[in-house]
């Protein structure tokens, strides 16, 4: 049966009813950007819960558990702590870009997150451009980080930045290209008709040998991309300090530590749309109950994150020339032979279809 | 297991042969077994660096690996004890070196034979204030690098830190 | 229009960092000056002294009984066998025969300890690498080792079991099968360990080729232990100066050839092996008698010099004693493993990258403590 539970639209005619349209218009953008900064915290919440149950179950430890029922108010507790530290700087730090640093950041992640499909309802703003968008956005979240480096005045967070910086953008070029073997396959940088293209059989099933290595080459650089383990050289403790982020403390480190957390969070969901079908139930078992996407999306998209959670407690640290040889030398090549390959299988229509 | 040791040194030499070979080289050696469980060489501070380095590179002694490099404080005079061992024979061997001038001893350094002595020797200078020629960098090691005073001397007196029982 | 510049002015500036003394890379309070261009390092300079306490003075007015007690607080890893190092050389230089009982338990506690520290560095080299996992499956392990020991000599660190003449109480009922229950649950997780480190890809390319130290540099610069097996210099003590029970237990020495920091882990991870092969000849047969021999209340050693060398977990551990027939040594020295195997350091990193510098100082496995003294 159909229950129609379109909210949405509810919502938007309400409004529209009660002011005037541009009146309307504005009040319905602040709401969404309202939901999205509180989706943030609560993602970041819940994702630095999980990185730290996680963890202690592959340290065969426990984990937090005393703070509210099985420890699930450790992070508000965390934020309250970071919010009542005092705000250090330097005083010779380049007080504008100083503050400016971790808000790059911010609004990349959040614009990256607006145009991701929750469930069919659930989709902010579904441009045409939808995949190109993510693509382009990412590429912000790297000016934030070598600001923040370089306006601290420190050597070691300068150094820190580089690092960074280099590493973002080399494994950019990894992520797009992976991303646009997709493209290949869908016919289309819309989102919705990427997913919609998906209703018979996820694309890691349909296009068999090119999805499967682009997915794993899309993994590798998304990691790399967010700074985590393996390829974290620039926040290595046992190195040079705490890298970019250095003479950042209190709130403004959370800023970066949040991000971080959120970038992971895109990654996953670029993955889960591109190649398991977004908000789509496996073998379409709930399509009839709407709102029953947003479950399959978190658990597709927190399946990914666990992924990338047991590559950081699991593998050793990749030194930085390593690091690049492996985009450079490696993942590269592979990555244009595998669209090349792409191509000719969608030509040649040997997609698994159901 | 003795026909592994056995194995492990071969050509080792004996402590009169190593006598009869080095006093060959030199006569002015003074040879003790008295009180110690290896051949105890005294040499003057003047030959020091010569036999060690003939020590190392003659093929019978080969004596290629500095075990142990020790100062001593003998009341009334100062000098280093240096433990030899051969990798390749196995047998050991102490060489002793002494000055009576207790203001300002200076040794030749053995650096250029030896890389581990470099270390070592830093820790002599800062403990018992022994110069030595040829290091490429002796300065304190330990103590703080405005410590006045050598704690390891005999006649180091320190009211302060030492507690006398 | 002439150039205001020439190629030769654009140097690259080395800049000079600071590791230390508060890292979590370098195994305790030393200080490390490196000059870096770029990534490649210059020069490395060790600023030791931060936890000196004048062991070597302290000895000079102890008792010989109360020097066993400052040594281990030395190289408190290898706690053991440190204190075994001083009461050997006191019990030859008084000539004095122990009990086979007390041998054969000297043994079995030594291979322990090695084990335990090996397991302790093996949890911290993956951590310096990145793997952070590895700290709490190495500490797991060693926990079990800790518990036999308190249980047996008192204390989980600081063992002070040894005594001139022989050991301080007999070992505890359980101790012997305890023990054996260890021997039994570790050769289960130590293929375990080879899974999760050895053989990953990332790890290997971290260290091998990484840090190599020919073999005539490792015998000029005076290295022992695992560092210079691996460069193919065979100095086990064990096997070339017999001490204890090891000259009635067939165990083979762990060399390797390339000098590398793969090697020196390679050697380590086969040193456990090893230990748990010759605690498992020693431990069924351990034989009857005293724990001690009687010695006088106040040891005097008789005037002379007396050396006595073991094989502790990092290296040779050397104990010289110069004595003038009184109560208290004349003079005291403590040759110390990792003094030597740290004056390695600068030949090896020379010319490497700062990622190099952390996964060789964690294969040297130098604890401060044993180098300041």
């Amino acid at each position: 049966m159909n229950i129609p539970l379109s909210i949405t639209k509810n919502i938007h005619d309400w409004l529209f009813e009660v002011m005037s349209a541009p009146v309307a218009t504005v009040v319905e953008k602040v709401l969404i950007a309202v939901a999205f900064l509180g989706f943030f915290a609560l993602a970041g919440l819940l994702l630095v819960y999980m990185e730290r149950r996680i963890a202690a179950f592959f340290q065969l430890r426990l984990g937090p558990n005393r703070v509210g029922p099985q420890g699930i108010f450790q992070t508000i507790a965390d934020a309250l702590k970071l919010v009542s530290k005092e705000l250090t700087g330097t005083v010779k730090a380049d007080q504008f870009l100083y503050k400016l640093a971790p808000y790059f950041l911010i609004v990349a992640s959040l614009m990256a997150l607006s145009v991701l499909p929750f469930s069919k309802e659930l989709h902010a703003f579904d441009i045409n451009i939808g995949v190109f968008f993510l693509i382009a956005i990412s590429s912000i979240g790297v000016i934030g980080i070598l600001i923040g480096g370089w306006s601290s005045n420190n050597k070691y967070a300068l150094i820190g930045a580089m690092r960074s910086g280099l590493q973002t953008v080399s494994y950019e070029l990894s992520v797009g290209l992976s991303i646009l073997t997709i493209v290949v396959l869908a016919g289309s940088l819309q989102i919705s008709e990427i997913i919609e293209a998906q209703r018979n059989g996820w694309f890691i099933i349909q296009g068999h040998i090119p999805a499967v290595i682009a997915f794993m080459i899309f993994m590798i650089a998304g990691t790399a991309e967010t700074n985590r383990a393996p390829f974290d050289l620039v926040e290595a403790e046992s190195e040079l300090g705490a890298g970019f982020h250095t003479e950042y403390s209190g709130m403004n480190f959370a800023y970066f530590f949040l991000a971080e957390f959120i970038n992971m969070f895109i990654i996953a969901a670029i993955g889960t749309i591109l190649f398991f079908g977004g908000y789509l139930s496996p073998f379409g078992i709930t399509e009839s109950i709407p709102l029953l996407g947003v479950f399959w999306f978190m658990i597709k998209v927190l399946g990914l994150v666990f992924l990338m959670m047991w590559f950081r407690w699991t593998f050793p640290r990749l030194r930085v020339d390593q690091l690049l040889t492996l985009e450079w030398k490696y993942l590269l090549p592979i990555n244009l032979f595998n669209i090349v390959l792409m191509a000719i299988i969608v030509w040649l229509g040997l997609t698994i279809n159901f | 297991m003795t026909d592994l040791i056995k194995v492990y040194k071969i050509n080792s030499m004996t402590n009169s042969d190593l006598q009869t070979l080095i006093s060959s080289w030199n006569s002015e050696l003074e040879f003790s077994e008295a009180e110690s469980q290896f051949l105890n060489i005294t040499v003057k501070p003047e030959h020091l660096h010569e036999l060690l380095s003939q020590l190392k590179s003659n093929t019978e002694t080969s004596f290629d690996y500095l075990f142990c490099l020790t100062g001593m404080d003998w009341g009334t005079d100062l000098g280093v004890v240096y433990h030899l061992e051969s990798t390749t024979h196995r047998h050991q061997l102490v060489v002793k070196v002494k000055t009576s001038d207790r203001e300002n001893p200076t040794f030749d350094s053995v650096c250029d034979i030896w890389s581990t002595a470099e270390f070592h020797e830093m820790e002599v200078f800062d403990y018992f204030g022994i110069k030595f020629n040829n290091h490429p960098n002796l300065k304190r090691l330990f103590m703080p690098k405005d410590w006045v005073g050598y704690p390891l001397r005999k006649d180091y007196v320190d009211e302060v830190n030492m507690i006398i029982k | 229009m002439e150039t205001t510049f020439e190629k030769n002015s654009f140097k690259s500036e080395e800049y000079f960092i600071n590791m230390g003394p508060q890292h979590p890379a370098t195994h305790g309070v030393l200080r490390l000056l490196l000059t870096i261009d770029g990534e490649i390092i210059k020069n490395v300079e060790p600023d030791l002294g931060y936890i000196h306490r004048s062991i070597e003075k302290m000895c000079e007015r102890d008792s010989y009984q109360q020097i066993v007690h400052l040594t281990d607080r030395m190289d408190y890893l290898s706690a053991h066998i440190n204190n075994e190092a001083v009461c050997l050389a006191v019990e030859n230089a008084l000539g004095l025969e122990v009990p086979e009982r007390v041998k054969v338990i000297r043994t079995i506690i030594a291979e322990l300890t090695r084990l335990a520290s090996h397991q302790l560095w093996w949890g911290v080299m993956g951590m310096d690498v990145g793997a952070l996992t590895t700290y709490f499956y190495g500490f797991r392990d060693r926990e079990m080792i800790n518990d036999i020991f308190e249980e047996t000599c008192g204390a989980r660190l600081t063992m002070n079991y040894n005594i001139p003449g022989g050991l301080m109480f007999d070992i505890h009922p359980n101790f012997v099968q305890r023990t054996k229950d260890f021997v039994a649950h570790f050769k289960t997780k130590l293929p375990e360990y080879d899974t999760l480190l050895t053989g990953n890809v990332i790890f290997q390319k971290r260290t091998k080729g990484v840090g190599i130290l020919t073999k005539e540099d490792a015998i000029s610069f005076g290295t022992s232990g695992p560092v210079a097996r691996a460069s193919g210099y065979s100095c086990d003590v064990r096997k070339l100066h017999p001490y204890s029970a090891y000259d009635r237990v067939n165990f083979n020495e762990a060399l390797f050839t390339e000098g590398d920091t793969f090697a020196r882990y390679r050697v380590r991870i086969q040193e456990m092996w090893e230990s748990l092969a010759i605690i498992e000849q020693l431990i069924d047969n351990i034989p009857e008698g005293d724990y001690k021999t009687a010695t006088n209340a106040v040891i005097k050693l008789p005037k002379g010099e007396f050396y006595q060398k073991v094989e502790t977990a990092r290296g040779e551990l050397g104990v010289f004693i110069v004595s003038d027939g009184k109560k208290n040594p004349y003079r005291l020295k403590f040759r110390s493993p990792g003094f030597s195997n740290l004056s390695a350091l600068k030949k090896m990193a020379v010319g490497s990258k700062l990622g190099d510098l952390v996964a060789m100082m964690a294969t040297l496995d130098i604890v401060v403590p044993d180098i300041d003294r």
